[in-house]
């Protein structure tokens, strides 16, 4: 119980003096899971839409393997990511091991499956309210899934928040495909893993309430920005 | 007065490195955790302009990724496994640099009397002998290889053992964690050790037997693995570390007043001369 007050007076002081390699490490976690965010919605949300208005044979299959793959072990998608980008793999040319680049490919194969999965949810229910209403007025597929993207933006954002969630809290992947190499590819999870491994149980703990703390600030901010909860506006 | 300055310009400019080049070296967790690392790798920087980026990983996964082409160099400590990377062409050769110890690691109260043994095998057999609890690193580390060695020295089949054996298959900091909240016997290195910040009641037990001292040594990535490889930085490097500047900094390094590492590497014919 004291490592935890102590957790919190190292998280404290980290913030106070606004520590260097914190908010270096900090901005690193940020830019790798934010881009690796704005990927995975990229390829996840229009696929989660035409999964919603689309029928075809596979259909079933491939949403149940969404839903699969929302449980994908982390350490067995960096392996994956690893071998394929290791200098001897087939995709070594690119030089891309141990640098960011891998940890944002690692991740967005981590999250997609999971943000596909909840914005299919939410838009298949809104398809069903919509469905008469849009082929009556003749669209297009690609109207559809706009319309049903715009409309169905707010809990796209949810969907988008939790996959936010698991790429900042994520450990397994981007330890084995960054490396944790010091201000290279360091970041708040790696360096989390790597206090821990010291025995600095206080600085470990004081890290971990700084990205809480850091998750939920993105996640208010998102909100804020996209004014999901005022009246007017949803 | 000219030729003076100008010969000083000469001497500044190939003295300091133009540019920062970056290279990759693969080297053990324990290691990483002794700090030493903390004070080689701006000294390396200053001297040779190279950056050095760290893959900290076990020994097994650091010989697996110089095999791969993935790093430039490696600096490990498990002799047969790095003569075995040589012999196989994944390095080009073998230079030791420095050696620390490996310690025993228990509780305070050492039910198994290992504080009193006269060699490692003694202590080991104490600790099989009253089924105390003991935590092995079990994950193909230096650490791990150097423990099984010396359980066979002493004659105990662990791979059989009872329950009192438990294999965690971490890392040294997370194994002596297990440890610490087991209350359990371990070996470590003597670096982690004293690093450690999590000792609860456990205490050094044993140490000083020649056995359990630990070579490291550096192995540069054999460069036909690809043109992205760094030999040529790894070499450099390798100069370095074996340089009188090196020893003096690994010598030097002091931990609560004890000094963890020894330099042993051959040095060369030009870097004794400087000296």
């Amino acid at each position: 119980m004291t490592d935890l007050w102590a957790g919190f007076a190292e998280a404290a002081r980290l913030l106070i003096t606004l520590d260097p390699d914190l908010t270096a490490i900090a901005l690193r976690s940020l830019q790798v899971t934010l881009c690796a965010l704005v990927i995975a919605c990229a390829i996840a949300l229009p696929l989660a839409a035409f999964l919603s208005v689309k029928r075809f044979r596979w259909r079933r299959a491939v949403i149940a393997l969404l839903n699969a793959l929302m449980g994908l072990p982390p350490v067995v998608v960096g392996l994956v990511v690893y071998v394929l980008l290791s200098r001897s793999g087939p995709l070594g040319v690119l030089g891309l091991l141990f640098t960011p680049s891998a940890m944002i490919i690692a991740q967005v194969i981590i999250i997609v499956p999971l943000i596909a999965s909840v914005a299919h949810q939410s838009l298949r229910e809104l398809w069903a309210e919509y469905h008469d209403l849009l082929i009556s007025l003749n669209t297009t597929q690609c109207q559809r899934i706009v319309a049903l993207l715009w409309d169905g933006r707010r809990a796209l954002l949810t969907a988008a928040l939790a996959g936010f969630g698991r790429g900042i809290g994520e450990v397994g992947a981007i330890m084995i495909v960054g490396g944790n190499i010091d201000n290279v590819t360091r970041v708040m999870t790696t360096a989390i893993a790597l206090e821990t491994g010291k025995g600095n149980f206080a600085l470990a703990l004081g890290l971990g309430f700084v990205l809480i703390a850091l998750a939920i600030l993105v996640n208010l901010a998102i909100h804020w920005l996209s004014r999901t909860e005022t009246g007017r506006q949803w | 007065m000219r030729i003076m300055s100008t010969v000083l310009a000469v001497a500044l400019a190939t003295a300091t490195p133009v540019l920062a080049e970056d290279m990759k070296m693969a080297v053990t967790t324990s290691f990483h955790n002794s700090g030493l690392a903390d004070v080689l790798l701006p000294e390396i920087k200053a001297d040779t302009g190279i950056d050095v980026q760290l893959l900290v990983v076990g020994t097994g996964q650091a010989l697996k990724l110089g095999a791969a082409g993935d790093v430039d160099a490696i600096l490990v400590h498990a002799r047969a496994a790095e003569e075995k990377s040589v012999a196989e062409g994944h390095a080009t050769h073998r230079r030791e640099i420095m050696y620390n110890d490996f310690v025993v690691i228990g509780p305070s109260d050492d039910p198994a009397g290992t504080a009193d043994s006269e060699t490692a095998a003694a202590a080991l057999q104490g600790i099989a002998g009253a089924q105390a609890p003991f935590v092995s690193r079990g994950d193909d580390s230096g650490t791990h290889k150097k423990e099984l060695s010396l359980w066979a020295a002493a004659g105990i089949d662990v791979a059989n053992a009872g329950d009192w054996y438990r294999a965690v298959g971490a890392g040294m900091g997370a194994a002596l964690n297990t440890a610490s909240g087991m209350n359990a016997y371990i070996l470590s290195d003597r670096a982690s050790w004293l690093n450690f910040g999590n000792k609860g009641d456990l205490g050094l037990l044993f140490a000083g037997d020649p056995v359990l001292f630990n070579q490291y040594a550096f192995l540069p990535v054999n460069p036909d693995k690809g043109d992205h490889i760094r030999n040529d930085l790894a070499m450099q490097l390798e100069e370095w570390l074996t340089s009188a500047r090196a020893a003096e900094l690994i010598n030097g390094y002091q931990v609560a007043g004890e000094q963890l590492f020894t330099f042993n590497a051959q040095m060369t014919d030009t870097a004794k001369a400087a000296e």
